[in-house]
């Protein structure tokens, strides 16, 4: 029972989306045209004419060897950042779901680091795990461990994940922790006569009355890894070292700003476009099979 | 197949006292339900038994082994709840052979099991269907079967029929007593419904906040009634209850003689059931008729008694269309069907 409007005239109703249209014009439309157009290009390296290539922007960017291993750290960190935000999320769930007293505390204290824009929590990190005056690398070295992500790829992985996926883990906790809430209470209990103990009924009945929810954030945090990591990424390595931590978007920032290869840059933004239309698709084409089950 | 023992079973949350002493002795085999209003303690006495709350004092044993401390798995026991609770994701022959699956059982014996269970409550061709594509007297059959198969010594019915509509309860109603019976399972129902108390159990109990007003069999619940709250509660319409007073032997009722009583003179509250006052134009009982509901089978009076304003129903056999607002009559009753109780204390005297 959906309640509609009816507007008599034309003019009201397109003033009144005009903004909304406005809006996705001026930052979406225009911006993803020129990107488009601009791919087909090379600038001179002054800036002052462009010679029209074609498709060869694209093809100098797939036959490149930084390229390819750009969009395998975007793989390995996505899938990290994904895997770090969502599992120990759930985990946080599951134990303020079980508590009868206080949740509502835990709750609120859980959702803070959520607030932290990514640029200030990637110097949060970065902070503590400096090389010289981090505390946590200071007690690193205390236990015998070198931490240098300044120089070990590995290590700097490991730094932007844990700090990309410290404050998507309270959004995280905030779906899985009222999807749990949720699930009928008589159900849990059917299980538990049925003679599943707690993590059997957990991964026998929970869980997959959890997949809706599992899966709206399994592609909601892979976008983020995607597109909104710059801030973290830029703040703790800045793509480095030898480009271990250069994601795609970070590699569209480095070419086009920092190389000033707009054509380049332009091509890669083209292909990340691609890849989150992809990914919107995936995810309206799920979520319309799984919500009505 | 097992005995069912609670012995001063005691229910408290926090200072909040649910459940006041609980004895009970359950033969194998029995059907025994649980019956009294909403917020009398009735399911988390049931939840108790099944291991789904925790036991504050007191015991429970099945068949004679204490099991205040086992999980509900290991009671072998089944519940039925009263929104099913199926699993979702799964389908019919899913949700009844979970149990077993757990158990450890192997593919073909679950599957036959299953079989012969969906075959007993009618659900051949269904196996296949997720709960969702169910009707609500399937579901119930589906939640029936999840119990069935595991071969519990104990089912628990959480009132497994209150979200049925009128004629499905009355089926399916039968269906469970027939099935229990056929399968020699102990039973405890838990329900609000006295009509379901009175045609499925074997014995019942009362409760009545937090209390067992009365255990014992529907007709002696019914013919009997050792408390107020139990002759209220139990009948169709409810028992009326007015004051008397004993004296010289007989229950008089202003100053008509209603029945004899042996008891002390002093004041009393006189239960009458409905069905059985009888019009009797010598009848020391005279009502004031403000109202009738012919039902076919029989007619409910509804009015007061003359030159008072005590309210008092009388169920006559057949069709009563006669009566007229204000019209009085008057009626008789059995000294037998006389039910007397203390006043202070509501218990049977």
């Amino acid at each position: 029972m959906e309640k509609r409007v009816t507007f008599r005239g034309v003019m009201l109703p397109l003033l009144l989306i005009a903004p909304q249209v406005f809006i996705s014009a001026v930052f979406f439309f225009y911006p993803a045209g020129q990107a488009i157009w601009q791919s087909l290009f090379i600038p001179d390296p002054f800036g002052l004419s462009n010679q029209f290539v074609g498709t060869g922007n694209f093809e100098f960017l797939f036959g490149d060897r930084h390229y390819r291993s750009s969009f395998y750290s975007t793989a390995i960190f996505s899938i990290l950042v994904t895997l770090a935000s969502m599992i120990p999320a759930l985990f946080l769930a599951v134990l303020a779901d079980r508590l009868i007293k206080g949740s509502g505390a835990y709750r609120t204290l859980l959702i803070w680091p959520y607030a932290v824009a990514p640029a200030v929590a990637g110097v949060l990190w970065m902070f503590m795990f400096n090389t010289r005056v981090g505390v946590v690398s200071w007690y690193l070295g205390q236990l015998g461990y070198d931490w240098n992500h300044v120089l070990n790829g590995s290590e700097a992985m490991g730094l932007v994940v844990a700090a990309s996926a410290w404050g998507r883990i309270s959004y995280n906790f905030l779906f899985f922790f009222a999807a749990l809430q949720a699930v009928p209470r008589s159900v849990i209990e059917a299980a538990a006569i049925d003679g599943a103990r707690f993590w059997r009924r957990f991964f026998t009945i929970v869980l997959p009355l959890l997949s809706p929810t599992t899966f709206f954030l399994l592609v909601v945090n892979v976008v983020y890894s995607f597109f909104e990591t710059f801030g973290v990424i830029h703040t703790i390595t800045a793509g480095g070292p030898q480009q271990a931590t250069t994601i795609l978007v970070y590699k569209v920032y480095a070419d086009g700003f920092v190389g000033q290869d707009l054509g380049s840059s332009a091509a890669q933004s083209v292909i990340l476009l691609l890849i989150v239309g992809l990914l919107t698709v995936l995810q309206f084409k799920f979520i319309e099979k799984r919500v009505h089950y | 197949m097992a005995t069912v023992t609670l012995k001063n079973l005691r229910k408290s949350f926090g200072s909040d006292d649910v459940i006041h002493g609980i004895d009970m002795e359950i033969s194998d085999g029995e059907f025994i339900v649980i019956v009294g209003p909403s917020g009398c303690g009735k399911s988390t006495l049931l939840r108790m038994v099944a291991g789904l709350e925790t036991v504050t004092e007191g015991e429970v044993l099945i068949n004679g082994e204490r099991a205040n401390e086992k999980e509900p798995m290991d009671r072998d026991i089944a519940m039925v709840f009263q929104n099913y609770a199926l699993y979702p994701h799964m389908s019919v022959a899913q949700n009844m052979g979970y149990g077993l699956k757990i158990a450890g059982m192997p593919k073909q014996e679950i599957a036959a099991k299953v079989e012969a269970a969906a075959h007993l409550l009618q659900l051949d061709g269904l196996l296949d269907r997720r709960p969702k594509q169910l009707s609500g007297g399937q579901r119930q059959r589906v939640a029936m079967g999840r119990a069935i198969v595991r071969e519990p010594s104990v089912f628990l019915f959480d009132e497994p029929l209150s979200n049925l509509d009128a004629k499905l309860r009355v089926q399916m109603r039968l269906e469970i007593k027939e099935l229990q019976s056929k399968l020699g399972v102990t039973a405890l129902y838990v329900t609000h419904d006295q009509v379901e108390a009175m045609t499925m159990a074997d014995r019942m109990i009362v409760m009545n906040a937090g209390v067992a007003e009365q255990i014992g069999t529907p007709m002696e619940v019914y013919e009997t009634p050792q408390s107020l709250f139990a002759a209220q509660f139990i009948g169709s319409p409810a028992m009326n209850v007015l004051d008397a007073q004993i004296a010289d032997g007989r229950v008089m009722l202003g100053d008509v003689a209603v029945c004899d009583s042996d008891q002390r003179a002093g004041p009393v509250k006189l239960g009458l059931r409905p069905e059985h006052v009888a019009p009797d134009p010598q009848g020391p009982l005279a009502m004031e008729v403000l109202l009738s509901e012919p039902l076919g089978a029989n007619t409910l009076l509804h009015g007061r008694l003359a030159g008072t304003e005590i309210a008092f129903t009388a169920s006559l056999q057949g069709v009563h269309l006669a009566n007229h607002d204000g019209e009085a009559m008057r009626f008789g009753v059995d000294p037998v069907d006389c039910h007397l109780f203390d006043p202070e204390t509501g218990h049977r005297l």
